[in-house]
């Protein structure tokens, strides 16, 4: 194997000095432990109980490198330490018992041991330990490498494979598994050449939850659209923090928001939005209006005022230009409220234009103000899929809703915070393929949730143009979908910073057509199509260009539950999401600087959003309200939603004839 | 030197009866390997940590065992466990195997043949402290009369 310098203090022996913590309560075995590592010029330090373990070890994570611990302790069970540690820290354990028991062995191997060793202990055994540390080192920083600059899930072992020397072993892909809430980021490991040993010595963050909470509050205290990764690092004043562990967790943390915001503005929003649609502009500079869409998404009736009031036409038009797609924020917040734009699955013409809304819910209402909302409002009136968001293609009198009743039946998807959903939705719309909305639906809320929609909306807002020309060809919504999502993605995952600035062109634009209407889907989890819209910029919304994203950060979106989720839902959950199926759209390739942060949302498998399939479902908790709206809209939308073969799947949705 | 090699020819004697009877194994070997310059009591240092804590484990069993009420085997079996560990840990095999037998009567809940394997496990660590005492002894001896350890294969 190959050896390079790797994490150890003395840079070049490896593993000479290596750092083990050594726990056991007994006392002969631990004095054993000790004088044999010692022997193997290990550093060592002993204790004999686990939780004076977890302590040092939480002081200082980057303190040692390995941790041997027996299985039998008073105090705590060596499995819930193995486990505690490898969420907490991501140190290789090794376990080590007197009982060669099986299903001992199974125990530890499947908790997440590195290697489980018998009493006694010989020599021989611990001068191999080593390996273990390299191992992990190499896959992490595979990894984290893989997952920003390549497109491998970070899971693949084609990235081990890149290790060189280094055995993939499953191990890896299981410490991924198992740390689906492990919020390690090391973003700025980004690009980092794996073989670089030296930055494995950077220290992996772990988000723990006094972390998590210094960090809202700073972003609270700075608000969240202000809140950029420097601003936030300079309030938490954590040591060992950089820049880019704030940027990307602050990435996730908007998806989250996102996600939860969409739910709670949906229903307002909707109303709102739909009546503040202005058709020239999609401008979604104020998420305000998408707020509206939200609200928009529950009520047939305000969906067809709402885009009544949308000059239909005029809307319309506007909103396949892509100056009309303001849906720019759109996707990822109140977009999801689509739910009437369930209905809209027939508008198709006006509504493709809507698509271009994406309906971000909360935040998108602004958005979707430029659509032309109005036509397909109507319809999406109609058709209103209620449950999923994406049906837009059921809208019959909401021709132009595509737009704002995408969004709203986006929104009330549930906001679910993917953006993207919004995006998709409308491009479903567009083609009036149902697909959309129930993708919207999901990334909705699952953008929503993520993020602070604002950068779903821009994404959308690409995502408009896009459905603009989506206009009757599924492709196109499908394309935009994915852009939209991928740029929805993208405006959350890229920099936070950035979603000020409508990225219109950027990543949502030129690629997105293949994002996104996998990644839409898969977005469920907001995270996944988010990835993939930011990788893909979404060509479409280079198309309608013309919409100014609603700078997702501008929206507001609703923080009071949504912060408050978040520490559990963001830590846990909010992270959770799943890869992203990227089925194929993804494009990891993060051309535009949206696409950094990809792959960290990406990565930390939490955040990937679960499949968008789940219309509607998504909405973390504190929906209240919104969760029936969603519910109500999920449950129509939810067959429909179900993308197939990779693409949207809005083959299903009568979205088809929207937009 | 008379003196010295005589010593160190019964240390090396001794050590190999002990290993012949099974009170030590392959694994007490290895601790005296261990030893070194560095660490020149480790094989001491270990040994009366194991007595140490031999004697703990066994006043819990017995104190487990001895409960009228009804005795916690979980409990005897968690101070087994760590017992056989400690002794497998140290080379002490005669200890070891006893442990393994109580076991399997702890599992079976068998209070009977707990409390035997209690008495034979007490009676090993009783043997096998005093034959290790005085192993150490002649060590200290060898050393004392200026020579050295002899590694015994």
């Amino acid at each position: 194997m190959r050896v390079e310098r790797v994490i150890s203090d003395e840079n070049d022996s490896f593993p000479v000095g290596m750092r083990v913590l050594a726990v056991d309560d007994d006392p002969t075995c631990l004095l054993l432990l000790e004088t044999l590592l010692t022997k193997c010029k290990y550093n060592v330090t002993t204790t004999s109980q686990a939780i004076t373990a977890l302590k040092m070890l939480r002081e200082n994570k980057n303190k040692f490198d390995l941790v041997i611990s027996d299985v039998h302790m008073p105090d705590m069970d060596g499995f819930k330490l193995l486990e505690l540690v490898g969420l907490e820290m991501d140190l290789p354990v090794i376990m080590l018992s007197a009982n060669g028991d099986t299903k001992l062995v199974m125990k530890g191997i499947t908790h997440g041991a590195c290697d489980y060793l018998l009493k006694p202990v010989r020599i021989e055994e611990l001068q191999n330990i080593w390996q273990h540390v390299i191992r992990r080192k190499k896959f992490d920083r595979k990894d984290r490498n893989g997952s920003g600059s390549q497109d491998k899930p970070y899971i693949d072992s084609s990235e081990a494979a890149g290790l060189g020397n280094v055995d993939q072993n499953g191990k890896f892909n299981k410490k991924r598994k198992d740390q689906n809430e492990d919020e390690d980021e090391e973003r700025d490991e980004n690009g980092h050449d794996n073989e670089d040993l030296s930055t494995q010595k950077k220290p992996r963050v772990v988000w723990s939850v006094e972390l998590h909470r210094k960090f809202v509050a700073a972003v609270n205290q700075l608000g969240i659209e202000k809140a950029v990764p420097k601003k936030i690092l300079e309030l938490m004043d954590v040591e060992n923090l950089t820049r880019e562990n704030v940027a990307s967790h602050l990435q996730k943390f908007r998806l989250y928001l996102k996600r939860i915001s969409c739910v709670a503005n949906q229903q307002a929003n909707m109303a709102a939005a739909l009546g503040s649609v202005d058709s020239t502009h999609l401008r979604m500079g104020t998420m305000n209006g998408l707020g509206n869409f939200h609200t928009l998404a529950g009520t047939d009736q305000i969906h067809n005022a709402a885009f009544r009031s949308f000059q239909h036409s005029g809307v319309l038009r506007r909103l396949n230009t892509p100056s009309g797609v303001g849906i720019s924020g759109l996707p990822s917040s109140g977009l999801v409220q689509l739910s009437p734009v369930q209905n809209l699955g027939n508008t198709s013409t006006n509504q493709s234009k809507l698509q271009s809304f994406v309906i971000p819910g909360n935040h998108n209402a602004n958005i979707l103000q430029g659509m032309p909302m109005s036509l397909e409002f109507d319809q999406l009136q109609n058709n209103r899929a209620a449950s999923h968001v994406g049906q837009f293609p059921s809208v019959d009198n909401t021709t132009v809703l595509p737009v704002s009743s995408i969004s709203a039946s986006l929104i009330d998807a549930g906001c679910s915070s993917s953006p993207l959903l919004g995006v998709t939705s409308n491009s479903l719309l567009l083609e009036g393929s149902s697909q959309l909305p129930t993708l919207h639906a999901r990334n909705l809320r699952d953008s929503v949730s993520g993020f602070p929609n604002r950068s779903t909306l821009s994404d959308f807002t690409s995502i408009a143009p896009a459905s603009n020309q989506l206009h009757g060809s599924k492709a196109d919504i499908q394309d935009q979908a994915s852009p939209i999502s991928c740029n929805a993605g993208k405006i959350i995952s890229s920099a936070p910073q950035d979603w000020n600035a409508p990225k219109k062109d950027a990543p949502y634009q030129s690629n997105v057509p293949s994002c996104s209407i996998n990644s839409l889907r898969a977005v469920n989890g907001d995270m996944a199509w988010l990835g993939q819209c930011l990788d893909q910029n979404n060509p479409i919304f280079n198309r309608n260009v013309g919409f100014d994203f609603v700078d997702p950060l501008s929206i507001k979106f609703s923080e009071g539950e949504n912060l408050a989720m978040e520490p559990s839902v963001i830590e846990k959950e909010g992270y959770l999401m799943v890869q992203p199926s990227r089925q194929g759209s993804y494009i990891p390739d993060n051309e535009d600087e949206n696409f950094a942060m990809e792959p960290s949302v990406i990565e930390k498998e939490g955040y990937l959003i679960v499949q968008p399939r789940r219309q509607g479902s998504y909405i973390p908790g504190n929906l209240g309200s919104l969760e029936d709206l969603a519910s109500a809209i999920t449950k129509q939308d939810h067959d429909k939603g179900k993308p197939t073969d990779g693409d949207f799947g809005y083959n299903d949705y009568s979205l088809r004839t929207c937009i | 030197m008379d003196v010295v090699n005589q010593l160190q020819r019964q240390f090396i004697d001794y050590s190999a009866s002990l290993h012949r009877e099974g009170f030590l194994d392959d694994q007490f070997t290895q601790l005296q390997k261990l030893q070194d310059d560095n660490s020149p009591d480790f094989v001491v240092e270990v040994a009366s940590l194991f007595f140490e804590d031999c004697e703990k484990l066994i006043n819990n069993m017995a104190r487990a065992l001895e409960q009228q009420q009804g005795v916690d085997f979980k409990q005897v079996d968690a101070s087994v466990h760590q017992l056989k560990g400690s002794s497998s840990s140290i080379g002490a095999m005669r200890v070891k195997d006893v442990c393994i037998a109580f076991r399997s009567f702890c599992e079976a809940q068998n209070r009977e043949g707990c409390l035997r394997c209690l008495q034979q496990v007490t009676h090993e660590y009783s043997l096998l402290k005093n034959k290790l005492q005085t192993l150490f002894r002649l060590q200290q001896q060898i050393l004392a009369a200026g020579g050295s350890i002899p590694v015994v294969e």
